[in-house]
């Protein structure tokens, strides 16, 4: 008991810090390093001269509209989480009564189910002869060749993806949020439209913006949805990075860009400031 | 908005049918008679059949399997140990809690490419069971401790204290008031921490060797080589199957546990009243 408390708790933590020391800060190190090496070095050893070359090629207008449809993809998937997240998650925390626990895990069947099942199924439907465009169809909305391949199926699949981790944050927000203000901002005269903005919005804002991020981030890293339900024609910043490791050989410019994408993490992160945290 | 939740529960309502439609129609299609993955001819159980004669399958489901077992094991050891060392303020708990969340804000395909250059150009570590254990311990600590965290947080103090002043030694009282306490969660943490392995592809896929391939990476492969085939469907199928049976299981656990300790709750009340 004489043992000073800060040392029995870094006692405690030190084997996950080892852990993710060796495993998840060196590697990252590893990849700043990489992306200012010069082409094909062979060894890590070997990395000298220091070169940012591969930043600029990163940021050449080549690839700008990579970027901006990796934002575009991943902030339609966010705002498409929100709408539809959001009555799940009020629905659940308001009137769930004794189904609450049931909801909730209902909602996280999808998601820990195969996450490339769930693409998989959505391939099949989207299909020119998969069952959404035979049932538009009948009312004449059908397209030729079906739906895959559009940027719409992206967003459709990755919104499938991670909706719940928009519906978690959400609805542990819902379920702080004192349902009494909305009587009282009733009593005091407000519509149902100014109170949602005025009263509701403000207090679960913390989960709004802990499920924001937790969609934003993996879906702008994520390359498997679309590639599969957008083709090749549609890559995104994660798969550039996937084919500069895999195919192209490049590594200095795919740390380059997996550099990027960890400083938009972080850009992120300091804008989300500590509101979200303690919904997390 | 509390008076008339019937507009609200009917758009909940969609918003769950947006969620199984397409598992529903994947298990569907996988008891499909043709080919197709897109109109039912016909029942059978042909392709769960050729499911179970492939090797490469079961070869990868083996892997899949000890390698999500043996990461949950790892991971939720450290885990709760480091969830404990979080419990009360300590200097230095500002920067910890910021490496602990690090793996829940690392895009997959970043940890992915740097485990792979570290694991091939650093530490000399083969690509295989070793590589691809070093990630999922990394990627599922963060989970184990967030969920085990909560629990260790919203416990009460006073009971351990009250076990130490009747006398119970620090192993005792750990033993027999919070271990049972936090048991259910790092039982949760556990299966979290399966679940993430046993289902990750975009950072496996970097870090699989030769004859080492787990069973989401393995399906990715075919299905971007082949297009999706019935097979695969009829896999995906039984992986949404088990998940979806680990998480009712849990559920139900979690609620019999509940009541469970609902009367054993009742019971120190009734002493403490005495």
């Amino acid at each position: 008991m004489a043992r000073p408390r800060w040392l029995v708790a870094t006692g405690l933590l030190a084997p996950t810090g080892l852990w993710l020391g060796l495993f998840l800060i060196a590697p990252l190190a590893l990849v700043v390093q990489f992306s200012f090496a010069t082409r094909d070095t062979g060894v890590a050893r070997a990395v000298l001269p220091w070169t940012a070359q591969a930043y600029a090629t990163a940021l050449d207008p080549a690839f700008l509209p990579i970027f901006g449809r990796t934002l575009a993809y991943a902030g339609a998937t966010t705002v498409l989480c929100l709408l539809l997240g959001f009555p799940l998650a009020w629905f659940t925390a308001r009137h769930g009564g004794r189904y609450r626990t049931a909801l909730l895990a209902a909602v996280l069947v999808p998601f820990w189910s195969s996450y490339l099942a769930r693409i998989y199924a959505w391939k099949a439907l989207l299909d020119g002869e998969g069952l959404v465009n035979t049932l538009l169809g009948y009312v004449g909305l059908d397209r030729e060749g079906g739906f895959l391949l559009t940027h719409a199926a992206v967003v459709l699949g990755l919104t499938y993806g991670f909706l719940p981790f928009m519906v978690l944050p959400l609805y542990v927000a819902c379920e702080r949020f004192d349902h009494r203000l909305v009587e009282a901002s009733h009593d005091l005269g407000h519509g149902r439209a100014s109170t949602f903005l005025r009263v509701v919005l403000p207090g679960v804002a913390p989960g709004v913006l802990a499920g924001s991020l937790l969609v934003l981030v993996p879906s702008a890293g994520d390359f498997v949805t679309p590639r599969l339900l957008g083709g090749v024609e549609q890559s995104t910043f994660g798969s550039v990075i996937d084919d500069q490791f895999r195919g192209g050989n490049n590594w200095p410019l795919g740390s380059a860009m997996a550099v990027l994408l960890l400083v938009l993490v972080v850009v992120v992160l300091v804008l989300r400031g500590r509101r979200g945290e303690d919904v997390l | 908005m509390t008076r008339r939740p019937w507009v609200l529960g009917g758009v909940a309502g969609l918003v769950f049918l947006f969620l199984y439609a397409p598992i529903a129609w994947l298990a569907l299609v996988s008891f499909n008679d043709s080919r197709s993955l897109s109109r039912i001819t016909g029942l059978s159980t042909r392709w769960y059949a050729r499911l179970f004669e492939d090797d490469r399958v079961l070869q990868a489901l083996g892997l899949s399997l000890r390698l999500a077992l043996t990461s949950a094991l790892v991971s939720t050891a450290i885990g709760t140990l480091a969830a404990f060392g979080l419990r009360r303020a300590f200097p230095g708990r500002g920067p910890w809690t910021v490496l602990l969340s690090l793996p829940l804000v690392v895009p997959e395909v970043v940890l992915g490419v740097a485990l792979l250059g570290f694991c091939v150009k650093l530490a000399g570590i083969p690509l295989g069971f070793g590589a691809l254990l070093a990630a999922h311990v990394a990627f599922s600590l963060s989970f184990v401790v967030v969920v085990v965290r909560s629990r260790v947080a919203g416990m009460d103090a006073r009971l351990e204290e009250a076990a130490a002043d009747l006398g119970a030694s620090p192993l005792v009282a750990f033993r027999t008031v919070t271990w049972p306490l936090v048991a259910p969660a790092v039982a949760a943490g556990a299966a979290f921490a399966f679940l993430l392995s046993f289902d990750d592809v975009v950072t496996s896929s970097y870090l699989t060797g030769v004859g080492s391939t787990t069973l989401p990476v393995f399906v990715y492969a075919q299905a971007s080589k082949r297009g999706v085939s019935p097979e695969i469907v009829a896999l995906s199928t039984l992986l949404v199957a088990v998940s979806a049976l680990l998480l009712v299981a849990g559920v139900l656990a979690a609620a019999w546990r509940a009541r469970r300790t609902g009367t054993a709750s009742t019971f120190v009340e009734a002493g403490r009243d005495r």
